[in-house]
C-alpha cells in the first residue's frame, strides 16, 4: 500500500492542476466581483456628451430599468463590443445608457460617428470621479440597473452575443417578471 | 573641461525632468502625511493590473485612486476609513492583506491543513519504521528486512 502512496499523491496533484486549468477557463480571472451588486447604484450627476450644459442624474433615470454601458474611444475592447450593442440594443427591452469614461468629448463623438451610436442617453465622465463610486476600473463594463435604481447585474469586459443571450437577457427577463 | 561641466549640468537637468514625470508630485501637508500615503498605497492592490500595488502602478485607474486617497487624507479620513471606502467599491480584492471570514478561511488555514497532512504522513512513516525496527531486532539472524520504505 505504501508503495502506491507516491502514485496517489501524483494523481492528486494532477487532479488539482486540472481543476486549476478548468477553473480558469470557467471565469475571467481579471474580473473582480462587484460589492455593489444588488445594492443601490451610487448617486451621480453627469453632463450629457452632446449637450454638456445639460446634466443627467440618477433620479432622472429612475422608474425604468436601464443598461449603463461604460465605454471610451481609447478602449480597444469597446470596439469589439460595439457591434454587439448595435445589434442587440433594439431588442434588449431596456434603455441603453452610454457612459463615456475618461474620454475627450471630441474623441468620443468622432468614435461614435465612425462606429455608430446605439445609446438612447449619453453621459460623459471626463475626470472619472463618478466611475470610482461605481467601482469601475476599466472599460468596457456594463451595469443593469432596475427601476428603483438598484444594480442587479454587472458584466466586466466586452459584451459578447453569448453573454447577452446567457446572462444579460435572463437578468432583464427577471426584472420584467418582477414589475410588468 | 568646460564641455564636461556642461554635460554634467545637462544630465542633471534631464534627470530632474525624468524624476518629476515619474512621481507626479502631490501637495502633501507635511512629510508625515506623505509617508502615510506611501505606506497606505503600498498595501493596496490596483484593480486593473492585479499584480501591482496602487503605489507602483501606472494604470489610469491607479492614478485616479491615488488622487482619491490623497483627497480623502486631506479630509482627515483615517487609513481604516480609506480602506473601507475602497473595499465598498472594489471589494476585498484591493486589500493585499485579506480579512478573515468564511470565504477566505481556506486561504488562511489551507497552509496549516497541508502542514498537518505532511506531519501525519511523517508520523505514519516513523511509526512503521520503528515497528519494523523492533521486528528486525527479534530474529537477530534474519538479515535486513524490507520495510516497504524503499521509495
Amino acid at each position: 500500500m505504501s508503495r502506491m502512496f507516491p502514485f496517489f499523491a501524483f494523481v492528486l496533484l494532477v487532479a488539482l492542476f486540472g481543476f486549476g486549468i478548468w477553473w480558469n477557463t470557467q471565469h475571467d480571472p481579471q474580473a473582480i466581483p462587484s460589492p455593489l451588486l444588488n445594492k443601490p447604484a451610487p448617486a451621480f450627476v453627469l453632463p450629457k456628451l452632446y449637450e454638456p450644459t445639460v446634466t443627467v442624474s440618477k433620479s432622472d433615470l429612475l422608474g425604468k430599468p436601464y443598461l449603463l454601458n461604460v465605454f471610451a474611444s481609447w478602449c480597444i475592447e469597446c470596439g469589439v463590443e460595439h457591434p454587439v450593442l448595435q445589434a442587440e440594443a433594439p431588442t434588449l427591452g431596456v434603455l441603453l445608457v452610454g457612459y463615456d469614461y475618461k474620454d475627450a468629448p471630441d474623441d468620443a463623438k468622432r468614435w461614435l460617428a465612425e462606429h455608430g451610436n446605439p445609446y438612447s442617453v449619453l453621459i460623459a465622465d471626463l475626470p472619472g470621479q463618478t466611475a470610482i463610486d461605481f467601482g469601475v476600473y476599466g472599460a468596457p463594463e456594463s451595469f443593469l440597473i432596475d427601476s428603483k435604481g438598484v444594480i442587479r447585474y454587472k458584466h466586466i469586459g466586452p459584451m459578447t452575443a453569448d453573454v447577452v443571450a446567457t446572462e444579460l437577457k435572463p437578468a432583464i427577463a427577471a426584472l420584467q417578471k418582477e414589475s410588468p | 573641461m568646460r564641455l564636461r561641466m556642461l554635460l554634467v549640468v545637462a544630465l542633471l537637468a534631464l534627470a530632474s525632468v525624468v524624476h518629476a514625470q515619474a512621481i507626479e508630485p502631490m501637495p502633501f501637508a507635511n512629510h508625515t502625511q506623505e509617508l502615510r500615503f506611501q505606506q497606505l498605497t503600498a498595501q493596496l492592490r490596483c484593480p486593473m493590473c492585479q499584480n501591482e500595488t496602487l503605489a507602483d502602478s501606472n494604470a489610469p485607474i491607479a492614478r485616479d485612486l491615488r488622487n482619491q486617497i490623497f483627497q480623502l487624507m486631506q479630509q482627515g479620513k483615517s487609513d481604516e476609513e480609506i480602506k473601507q471606502y475602497l473595499v465598498a467599491r472594489y471589494s476585498d480584492y484591493v486589500l493585499y492583506d485579506p480579512p478573515l471570514k468564511p470565504g477566505t478561511a481556506l486561504l488562511w488555514f489551507g497552509p496549516l491543513l497541508i502542514l498537518l497532512c505532511g506531519a501525519g504522513v511523517v508520523l505514519m512513516a516513523i511509526r512503521k519504521r520503528s515497528r519494523a525496527g523492533i521486528a528486525a531486532e527479534l530474529p537477530a539472524d534474519s538479515g535486513p528486512t524490507d520495510n516497504g520504505d524503499d521509495w
